[in-house]
């Protein structure tokens, strides 16, 4: 089954990022023409063993898990609340964590929140860099909710459409590419040693 | 099963009192401490390589030719010696050395060190470890093997014409382990030459380190040295005792809570519980211990980190003292037993290589 990972990093209970999250996952949802088992993981659950992570190196217990929901799965929406003009230190916390080729290829809607509109541009500036160094693959929309957004209509709904169907697209288009585990099939010793030159 | 400590070699202050052993308290300690494995019936000692603060072990064989002289039967070995950054020529040299004024009592387990800055303190780059420990690896097990070596590789002047010396002892090179925490390439390596995989075990989670052993022995086997199950594993491990639980729990929670590797991170019992550290009464350790070959197979060394995190010598020695008095003895018994009669017992020693004239 196709499963479909969410990353809500806001902080605030009940949170706007989440709200935010849960509608593009409904529409991507919407948008897939194949079942689709979405996982929500709420960042803050998870803060204490994102920094137990950062310190010992690796994940352990129900962060672990969440973790490799992530790096499974076939598609990410990741969203955070904008402070202090980036992506929250718990959003990034994670991506600190996850192991550096986890998410070659995968494709990813990237999603923020604010207080006002100037700060929409976040998503562009901080959030896209980081996923490029990732070698992920972000879908062309990426959907900013302000404050106001959530009141009169100011184009919200059409943008997590229009940022969903981007999503769901690439996902059909482009199934998670196949892992090589190195435990599993180790490069044989006389091409370490031929790389090397060594005689 | 050979059982022993290896020590990193830090410099760390008491976080009860403060204070810190000077570099000259703390290489003592390790001295004392490789006498008292000896003393109580443990197998080996093994130091660290370090080149920066606060470690102090930058000269292994120095140490370990000290302790050989001061030692009848214990095993002399390092974790890890630095094949990346130390030129694999001294390397032969230095241990050939060592073995003869050791008797014969000495291996050795090769690492490539993770302290970035050392690579280009030694004139290397980090991002050539794996290629450095191949090259200069197979460098020091043709030195050892080969009266005259004629040699040109990437990383190190060429050699016409060189004879390392002095020769190993009997003829017979020390037996080499490789360490790695997440390289599948230096158990391929290990495999490849028939040496021994050496797993640190300590500070991550088992099933980090099953992986890499499955593919050493697997590889061992391919490799035609033996079956899967007859491959040379050793592992870590890191153990606080009381005599009463709740007593060890008291006692080490502040070096643990503040400790270099993990302190300020997870709490005491979470790490009990997803890493082998066990902190407790002997018979704690000596169950939590008898699972590692559950979870790895039979396997031929168990290493135990005992003098970290700022412990003052006195605790670090009356640790030792529960470990060959009431750990050990229990535990050589319980794992003989278990032991299939294919399976080598122990690692490889000098005495059993002159025996069998591996080369």
């Amino acid at each position: 089954m196709t499963t479909l990972a969410v990353i809500s990093a806001g902080l605030g209970q009940p949170s706007s990022t989440r709200l935010l999250a849960d509608r593009l996952a409904a529409a991507t949802v919407a948008a897939l023409r194949r079942d689709v088992s979405v996982e929500t993981i709420e960042l803050r659950d998870h803060a204490h063993a994102m920094v137990d992570a950062a310190l010992t190196g690796f994940p352990s217990g129900t962060f672990r898990a969440a973790v490799e929901t992530v790096t499974n799965a076939d598609g990410l929406i990741a969203v955070t609340p904008v402070f202090n003009a980036s992506y929250s230190g718990l959003f990034k916390t994670f991506f600190d964590v996850v192991e550096r080729d986890a998410l070659d290829g995968a494709p990813v809607l990237l999603g923020a929140t604010g207080g006002t509109e100037r700060h929409s541009l976040a998503i562009d500036y901080a959030m896209r860099p980081l996923m490029a160094y990732l070698r992920a693959t972000v879908v062309p929309t990426g959907v900013y909710a302000a404050s106001a957004d959530w009141g009169a209509d100011g184009g919200l709904a059409d943008r997590v459409d229009r940022a969903a169907a981007e999503l769901a697209a690439l996902m059909e288009a482009r199934p998670a590419p196949e892992k090589a585990d190195p435990y599993d099939e180790p490069v044989p010793f006389e091409r370490l040693l031929a790389q090397g030159a060594g005689q | 099963m050979q059982f022993g400590i290896f020590t990193v070699g830090d410099v760390t202050p008491d976080p009860t009192t403060g204070r810190a052993p000077s570099e000259a308290e703390r290489i003592k300690a390790m001295v004392a401490i490789a006498a008292k494995a000896e003393e109580v019936g443990l197998d080996v000692f093994a130091t660290g390589e370090h080149h920066n603060p606060p470690f102090v072990p930058s000269s292994p064989t120095t140490m370990l030719g000290y302790i050989a002289a001061r030692t009848e039967r214990l095993i002399l070995s390092t974790a890890t010696t630095l094949i990346t950054t130390n030129d694999p020529v001294k390397i032969a040299e230095d241990f050939a050395m060592l073995q003869h004024l050791a008797d014969g009592r000495v291996d050795l387990m090769m690492g490539r060190g993770n302290t970035a800055p050392v690579y280009p303190w030694f004139g290397k780059d980090i991002r050539d470890g794996i290629d450095l420990a191949i090259e200069n690896y197979h460098l020091l097990h043709r030195l050892w093997r080969e009266d005259v070596v004629d040699w040109e590789g990437r990383f190190r002047t060429p050699l016409q014409s060189f004879t390392s010396t002095p020769r190993p002892l009997d003829g017979v090179p020390p037996f080499v382990w490789h360490g790695s925490i997440r390289s599948p390439e230096i158990a391929e390596q290990a495999a490849y030459y028939g040496d021994g995989f050496f797993a640190n075990h300590i500070f991550w989670p088992k099933e980090h380190f099953q992986q890499l052993i499955a593919l050493y022995r697997r590889r061992y086997e391919h490799y035609g040295h033996g079956s899967a199950d007859q491959a040379i594993v050793g592992l870590g491990g890191q153990v606080f005792m009381r005599k009463n639980s709740q007593d060890a729990v008291r006692e080490f929670r502040p070096y643990f809570d503040n400790a270099p590797v993990y302190g300020h991170g997870p709490s005491l019992e979470e790490f009990t519980a997803g890493t082998p550290l066990t902190v407790g009464s002997p018979q704690q350790v000596i169950e939590k211990t008898l699972t590692f070959r559950d979870h790895f197979g039979d396997y031929q060394r168990q290493l135990f980190l005992m003098d970290h995190a700022g412990l003052p010598l006195k605790t670090v020695l009356e640790q030792i003292d529960l470990l060959g008095e009431e750990v050990v003895p229990v535990l050589r018994g319980e794992f003989e037993a278990l032991r299939p009669a294919h399976v080598p017992a122990t690692a490889p020693t000098h005495a059993s290589r002159l025996t069998e004239e591996v080369r």
